[in-house]
């Protein structure tokens, strides 16, 4: 194999010290350069939870401010600012990459591959997210600091609506940073999207047919389908919000005819479909989960399969819901409030299921359980009081209200989160041999859970008496203070739920329960292997017959049809450690990834400040790309 | 490598890279329709500011039909339909092991691609000159971003195509390689299938 790192020329011998570095499995560098999806999903996951600390501490400055009426802790402009990095950080920055770590560290190993479709693919789409995440956080620093009362983030809202993004409503360089922040965010969730579905539609182990992928599976391909389809039109949208702001184009340029409603209709047209990017998944984890805690299997799997997909399609119908206010005219008004009444029947299939799959099993109520228990309730809230959106008139009622931030709560936090914590209790053991502390977990369950109910019910109430949401602060008098003070402490709740999970992460890191390879009798292939995972997964690609592949390796029904476990199947005899395997060819390590996601964030920093910087960057990015185009992707481990 | 499709991972790849673009391309044509369709203010003499969309068709006292040469511009679109037709060939040669005749046809695509982005350059630097630009009307903002998307996509085309004549002359590109020049012709195609649905959306069917 011919590499530019077999030259005798320096730039060679640098390359070869490097990727020498990387071959040390305990090295630092070793991370820098992976291409392991595991280690990449390890990352992703870290990286997601930072960001969903930092996003957490700016809600919790949020509710101090908003605890007592005519509050002054907060200044207007600073709280601008901190809700709309809240509301982008949480969204951009948490869910979705949350969602992508379990991509990661799943997907793989599910369908029975030793990797992704395009591993360095997958190492730039997380160095990607990182330069996106850092690169957007910046813009804090931009213009002073927070104790002055002066910080530069962007200020117009997670959505950005114009003409309030234009230069002359938010001046500065905050919105600047947060169009391109996104942008990078983009490319990075563009990229996974290609690379999960390629690996979804074509690395599948034999006998891994379509509708005998488990439901994470078939979440993670509708997600992604989603997320390459939508993510074109925001940015679009971004562009044309970049080049009105730098160069003065006139895209949501109102006095020269340009059309702020524009924005609206290409935001919620990608914004529809990335509610259910952010949702899919976590319905995914928890269709898991659900069967391996109820003993029995997914109950209706193709009605679950074909729901995800329908609500896939029916996402890109819906997006006027959002636009109800605008004046659109009551013909689209109705239209979209039927379309929207429509998509909750999907989703209403996937909840009877999953009360189904639990009805008459026999249920150990372990952590992983008790978190979907909670998605599955909170959930179920969050899609009542999301039906109540789709009326228009009770819609018109309840827009820019604190309703709708209850609402989008119960979907996000309630939904999205409480299923992501389901998959770290689920999964933990399956990447580091430890189980999390269950006490612990479940002490971080309930009081995450009252916490949050603790926060977001309230606002159902403050909301429909009229409070208005992204307003600094509230007269006495309206009956909005006990509401929002309980709101405040619900916050401080969750934050104490979050110290007692990472007690117990780290607790359960260092001298955790050793859990083997199968400790919940699970379903899916990915516990046949041992935990940790080695890095080359299967040490021989497995063969599918049924659906549910491991279950069936493990239990048969005997002469009386009764189910029982086969003597010896699926033991927890052989401790690998890794040192099987020769001879499987594994993608090499490389940085090349790196440098090409290292180039975006110079790009975009360039823009703003000064074009030399653009060619700097561009020059990173081509450097990376080039370097990744001539170096063999495999070596022979 | 055997996929469970069958296809191969990087051409489901670039398929689904392609998809994804129809939806860029798709929302930038959308912009510029939703104004086109708009009518408002006409231009005044020579406040370009003023108008919406050059409804009254005229810019600075020109002609709007004016302002495209269309006989220009269906030459280099000509152009550009012919650097798909010489891909093809390229891709040919190279399946039937022809390097040399790939090389002739890669150079001549990559040529009348960058002819074709040349062609661009000189019609922005006219516009320019006739007073239109990014920032003088709904029209010179949408059409510029727009048309200007694509000529980034045909640049980047060219560079790739120049990649790969460099990569070839040091003899990495054999008849099993075959792949990447497919893949090269896969991105090419669709950009020029673009550039077909642009022209006739701008320069033919005006309003
Ligand atoms: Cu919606």
């Amino acid at each position: 194999m011919a590499g530019v790192a077999q030259a005798g020329n320096p730039l060679g011998r640098a390359l070869r010290d490097v990727r020498h570095m990387a071959e040390d499995r305990y090295s630092i560098w070793s991370w820098i350069a992976t291409v392991d999806h595991k280690r990449i999903g390890i990352m992703y996951g870290i990286t997601a939870f930072t960001f969903f600390l930092i996003g957490g501490v700016e809600a919790l400055l949020l509710r101090i401010q908003l605890a007592q009426p005519n509050s002054t802790f907060l200044d207007p402009d600073q709280f601008n600012r901190l809700f709309t990095m809240h509301g982008t950080t949480m969204i951009f920055l948490v869910v979705m990459p949350l969602s992508a770590a379990f991509f990661n560290l799943v997907i793989p190993l599910m369908i029975g591959a030793r990797d992704v479709a395009f591993p360095r693919l997958n190492s730039f789409s997380f160095w990607a997210f990182l330069a996106g995440g850092i690169f957007l956080n910046a813009s804090f620093f931009i213009r002073g600091n927070i104790f002055e009362g002066d910080i530069g983030a962007p200020g117009a809202g997670w959505f950005g609506y114009a003409p309030l993004t234009s230069t002359e409503f938010s001046p500065g360089h905050g919105i600047d940073f947060w169009i391109l922040g996104l942008l990078i965010l983009g490319v990075a969730s563009m990229a996974g999207g290609f690379n999960f579905i390629v690996t979804i539609l074509n690395m599948r182990a034999p006998g891994m047919t379509l509708l005998r992928m488990p439901l994470f599976v078939w979440m993670t391909l509708v997600t992604s389908f989603l997320i390459i389809f939508a993510m074109p039109v925001i940015t679009v949208a971004l562009f044309e919000l970049l080049f009105d702001r730098l160069y003065n184009a006139n895209f949501f340029n109102a006095s020269v005819g340009g059309s702020p409603l524009l924005w609206q209709h290409m935001f919620w047209l990608f914004g529809h479909p990335e509610v259910y990017i952010l949702i899919l998944p976590a319905m995914g984890i928890v269709s898991e989960i659900l069967p391996t805690f109820s003993k029995k299997p997914l109950f209706g799997y193709p009605f679950v399969v074909f729901s995800g997909v329908a609500i896939g399609f029916m996402s890109w119908g819906v997006w006027v819901h959002h636009m109800y206010t605008t004046g659109l005219g009551t013909v689209a008004n109705s239209a979209f409030g039927l379309s929207t009444i429509l998509i909750g029947v999907p989703t209403g299939v996937k909840i009877f299921n999953w009360l189904a799959t639990m009805w008459g099993g026999s249920i150990s109520i372990k952590t992983p359980l008790l978190m979907c228990a909670g998605f599955v309730t909170m959930f179920t809230i969050g899609g009542l009081s999301g039906v109540l959106h789709t009326m228009v008139p009770s819609d018109f009622q309840q827009q820019d209200t604190y309703f709708v931030v209850a609402h989008f709560h119960y979907v996000l936090f309630g939904g999205s989160i409480f299923a992501l914590f389901a998959g770290v209790y689920y999964w933990f053991p399956k990447f580091t041999g430890k189980l999390l502390g269950e006490g612990l977990g479940q002490l971080h369950f309930w009081l995450m859970l009252i916490g949050f109910n603790l926060t977001f019910f309230p606002m159902h109430i403050s909301g429909l008496l009229g409070m208005p949401r992204r307003i600094y602060t509230y007269q006495e008098g309206f009956g909005f203070d006990t509401l929002n003070m309980m709101s405040t402490v619900g916050g401080f709740i969750i934050a104490a739920s979050m110290l007692v999970f990472i007690t117990n992460f780290i607790s359960s890191l260092r001298n955790g329960e050793k859990s083997g390879r199968d400790p919940w009798d699970a379903r899916t292939l990915e516990w046949s292997l041992p935990s940790p995972v080695p890095n080359y997964n299967f040490k021989e690609v497995p063969v599918v017959e049924a659906r549910d592949a491991f279950w069936y390796t493990k239990y048969r029904e005997n002469e009386e049809g009764v189910v029982v476990r086969i003597e010896g199947a699926a033991a927890d005899d052989e401790e690998d450690d890794g040192e099987g395997g020769h001879g499987i060819h594994l993608p090499s390590p490389s940085y090349f990834p790196l440098i090409a996601a290292a180039g975006l964030p110079i790009i975009a920093t360039g823009l703003i400040y000064d074009p030399a910087l653009v060619a700097v960057g561009v020059a990173t990015t081509m450097i990376g790309v080039f370097g990744w185009a001539i170096e063999p992707p495999t070596e022979r481990r | 490598m055997a996929t469970s499709t069958g296809v191969d991972n990087r051409k489901l790849f670039m398929w689904l890279f392609l998809a994804s673009e129809c939806l860029f391309f798709g929302s930038l044509i959308a912009a510029y329709l939703l104004y086109r369709g708009q009518h408002g203010v006409p231009c005044m003499d020579g406040d370009l500011s003023t108008c919406v969309f050059p409804t009254d068709r005229t810019i600075n006292g020109v002609e709007y039909e004016g302002i495209f040469d269309i006989p220009f511009t269906s030459v280099s679109a000509f152009v550009l339909l012919m650097s798909s037709v010489s891909m093809v060939l390229a891709l040919a040669a190279i399946q039937r092991g022809n390097v040399r005749a790939m090389r002739i046809w890669l150079f001549t695509t990559a040529a009348l691609g960058a002819l074709f982005v040349g062609g661009q350059a000189f019609e922005f630097t006219e516009f320019y000159r006739e007073g239109l630009t990014l920032e003088t009307n709904l029209f010179g903002t949408t059409f510029y971003v727009l048309t200007g998307f694509h000529g980034a996509h045909v640049t980047i085309g060219v560079l790739v195509l120049f990649s790969l004549l460099i990569w070839s002359s040091r003899g990495k590109i054999q008849a099993k390689d075959s792949l990447n020049i497919e893949l090269a012709g896969l991105y090419w195609h669709f950009v020029d299938i673009v550039w077909i649905v642009i022209f006739t959306l701008i320069y033919l069917i005006q309003p």
